[in-house]
């Protein structure tokens, strides 16, 4: 079954036929990203099945779902961080304000500085603080000068709502601070190459509850100026945080909508039995 | 019975009881455990203790010989015998001479060919160049009386620690009567001395025991390990990093993988046989010189550096690779700032410890030439050298009491080499972890 999809579906980003399990309005007014007809695989194992769906401008889409149902695979797709996992493989179409980003032109690189990501657990560099901000726009040659990149850094910190904590500690490790302001330092990192999406990964899943009440903060404020994808298991979060709900069930797009109708009236059955905790 | 009987298990009491009988097996296992982990200690410093004391009572004393201060006139006319005070002309003068007729006059002008003959015998036949060299360092002090010290030569020196006695017939001594009342006559005129030898470090290669030093051993040695050390850290820490980083996980690299680690099991004669092979019969490259030992020391800590480097490189966690590329650093930009620095107190150590190894080695060298009687001290990676331990191996073979001694003590430099060299991997760990954590 899955032999005769490799390779030989041709995929337009144009494309708006919608798988038939998927219910809900995945396609936005105005997409920064958009999935068409993805699918990935482990070797031979199918980890994401046919999923089409966009992520709007500014906007904050929440997947949900329960453990193992590609989820954090599709989410990567979006930045191509599994090109990094040799037996994945992926299929359909991805696009960023129109261009593929599986293009042989588009440079990974550029990509990532586009797409930026926060991972589970906190992992900042064994740096300074002010290394952590500063090394992304080091690499990406995104400051002109020592006094510019000080600005990105601290405009970052600022965004991050982290600069009144470490103003007076840039120079020490980034690893010393407490769990919730490492992953607050990640966002800020993510921040400093000007990203136009975030992706997040269950990033208040290692946080006490006032380290993540102080992540989702942060999440609503950002989300004017960037397209947030997250990735959780917490309903409430899911609830409070995102404007769009997208669930998944092995490796499929069940249901997509507005958040508070996925959590009030869900239409499809998986998503009901899900969402009221009747298993997962 | 007290079990209780409708869950099947164990009623507190019960278990509590079983707890505390096989918590006397358990502490008793324990006990014993613990005293042999003791014993084992134990034997093994003691072992180390005996090998150290061994060491240093043979090998302090080597560090030490007997010398003679002699009032020495550096007659200019004898000394310079053209007269410019170059090196050619001090070596053509007659400085033996001098000596001799100083060490005379200091033993009472004795007359006759076999009484002067036994005054001779006294001092070490590297005495001549001695004044020669006393006078190149010193030009200004030409045409003046000077007191100057001479070696005595080994057989004396052995006689004056005690292991050749007086009470030996004459005939089955090493030195005979004469000899024996001249050294007296020195001694007590206080002219002898037992002084630090600067032959040891300064002298090298010498069939005389008591000129004999290591000077030429140590830089050759100092050659070799450099020439090692260019050639397999960059290349172990480089194989490392693809096979660990960038090499494609297949049966290709896992081929690779098993070989490297074989490669480490290999004895390190092979490698001397393959320089050998190689390097000196294809390739044309001379014998003896640390060019070609290096190349052979660093493929035998290659895989020692490389196996290391690769247990470091895959302690760097995983979330900071993603974390680096997730912000968009590039493949290599990933390993040079995020993999690479992290692992690099694991690699420096593994490097060390193979340096360590190829300090101490003498089977390849042997086999690629590097045994040969070097006087001249090495001067570039070209020349013909011997190393420490190749140096240490040969004098173990010669029968002369002050060469037993100065193996000792060569011995004793080497350890203090590789003691350095292990302090320094530590100061140098200490110093990067503290960087990057
Ligand atoms: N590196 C990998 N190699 C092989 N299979 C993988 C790999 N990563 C994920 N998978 C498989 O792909 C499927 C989807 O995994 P994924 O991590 O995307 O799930 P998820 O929805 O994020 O789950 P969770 O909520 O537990 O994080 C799972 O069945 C998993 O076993
Ligand atoms: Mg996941």
């Amino acid at each position: 079954m899955a032999d005769e999809v490799i390779g030989t579906k041709e995929v337009n980003f144009q494309d708006r036929e919608v798988p038939d399990e998927t219910v809900g309005e995945v396609f936005v007014n105005n997409p920064r990203m958009t999935a068409r007809n993805v699918s990935v695989y482990y070797a031979e194992k199918l980890a994401v099945d046919d999923v089409t769906l966009d992520v709007g401008s500014s906007e904050v889409i929440a997947f949900v779902g329960p453990s193992g149902c590609g989820k954090s695979t599709l989410l990567r797709c979006f930045n191509r961080m599994n090109d990094t996992i040799d037996i994945c493989r992926m299929e359909g179409k991805i696009n960023i304000d129109g261009d593929d980003i599986n293009d042989p032109k588009i440079d990974v690189v550029s990509l990532r500085a586009r797409v930026g990501m926060v991972f589970q657990k906190p992992n900042p560099f064994p740096k300074s603080i002010f290394d952590n901000i500063a090394y992304g726009p080091r690499i990406h040659g995104l400051a002109r000068d020592s006094v510019e990149l000080d600005e990105i850094v601290e405009r970052s910190l600022e965004r991050a709502g982290l600069w009144s904590e470490v103003k007076d500690r840039l120079d020490q490790p980034g690893t010393s601070l407490s769990g919730g302001q490492q992953q607050r330092l990640c966002i800020a990192r993510a921040i400093a190459v000007g990203p136009e999406v975030i992706l997040m990964d269950e990033p208040c899943s290692a946080l006490d509850p006032i380290a993540t009440a102080k992540v989702e903060e942060l999440i609503s404020e950002l989300r004017e100026q960037y397209s947030i994808v997250i990735v959780t298991h917490s309903m409430q979060q899911a609830a409070r945080v995102s404007d769009r709900t997208a669930y998944f069930h092995l490796g499929k797009l069940v249901e997509v909508g507005e958040t508070k109708q996925i959590f009030t009236r869900p239409v499809h059955r998986l998503t009901e039995d899900y969402i009221t905790g009747r298993f997962g | 019975m007290t079990r209780s009987t409708d869950s099947g298990l164990l009623s507190p009491q019960e278990a509590a009881v079983r707890v505390a009988a096989s918590l006397k097996k358990r502490g008793r296992s324990e006990r014993r455990f613990r005293y042999l982990g003791i014993a084992a200690i134990t034997l093994s410093i003691l072992f180390l203790v005996l090998l150290f004391a061994g060491i240093f009572t043979k090998g302090i004393p080597g560090m030490f010989q007997h010398y003679v201060t002699l009032d020495v006139v550096l007659d200019k006319g004898r000394m310079d015998p053209q007269g410019d005070m170059s090196e050619a002309s001090l070596y053509s003068g007659d400085a033996r001479g001098l000596v001799n007729e100083s060490l005379l006059i200091a033993l009472g002008s004795p007359e006759g060919r076999k009484a002067k003959r036994a005054a001779r015998s006294i001092l070490s036949s590297g005495s001549a160049s001695r004044l020669t060299e006393f006078t190149l360092k010193h030009p200004e002090l030409i045409g003046e009386n000077v007191a100057v010290k001479f070696a005595v030569d080994d057989d004396i020196d052995s006689f004056m620690r005690g292991f050749i006695s007086r009470e030996t017939p004459e005939s089955d001594r090493r030195i005979n009567d004469e000899t024996i009342e001249f050294v007296d006559r020195l001694d007590q005129a206080s002219l002898i001395s037992y002084e630090f030898s600067d032959y040891l470090f300064t002298g090298s290669a010498s069939r005389d025991a008591e000129i004999a030093g290591i000077k030429g051993a140590l830089i050759g040695s100092i050659w070799t390990l450099g020439v090692c050390l260019l050639i397999a850290f960059p290349l172990g820490v480089a194989t490392a990093v693809y096979l660990e980083e960038i090499a494609p996980k297949n049966r290709m690299t896992e081929i690779i993988e098993i070989n490297i680690n074989n490669l480490a099991a290999v004895p390190s004669v092979v490698f001397g046989i393959m320089g050998l092979a190689i390097f000196i019969l294809v390739f044309g490259l001379p014998r003896s010189i640390p060019l070609v030992g290096g190349i052979v020391l660093a493929l035998m800590t290659l895989p020692t550096i490389i196996i290391s480097s690769r247990a470091a490189i895959r302690a760097v966690p995983p979330s900071i690779r993603d974390a680096a590329l997730g912000i968009g650093a590039s493949k290599m930009q990933t390993i040079l700032h995020h993999v690479i620095p992290p692992a690099m107190p694991g690699m420096l150590t593994g490097t060390i410890i193979g340096m360590a190894q190829a300090l101490g080695e003498t089977a390849p060298l042997l086999m690629i030439g590097m045994v040969a009687f070097i006087v001249d001290v090495p001067g570039g990676v070209t020349e013909p050298a011997t190393a420490l331990p190749v140096q240490i191996f040969m004098w173990a073979d010669f029968a002369e009491r002050m060469f037993i001694q100065k193996t000792s003590a060569a011995i004793i430099v080497l350890l203090a080499f590789l003691i350095t060299m292990n302090a320094g991997a530590i100061i140098l760990r200490k110093k990067l972890e503290r960087r990057w954590q």
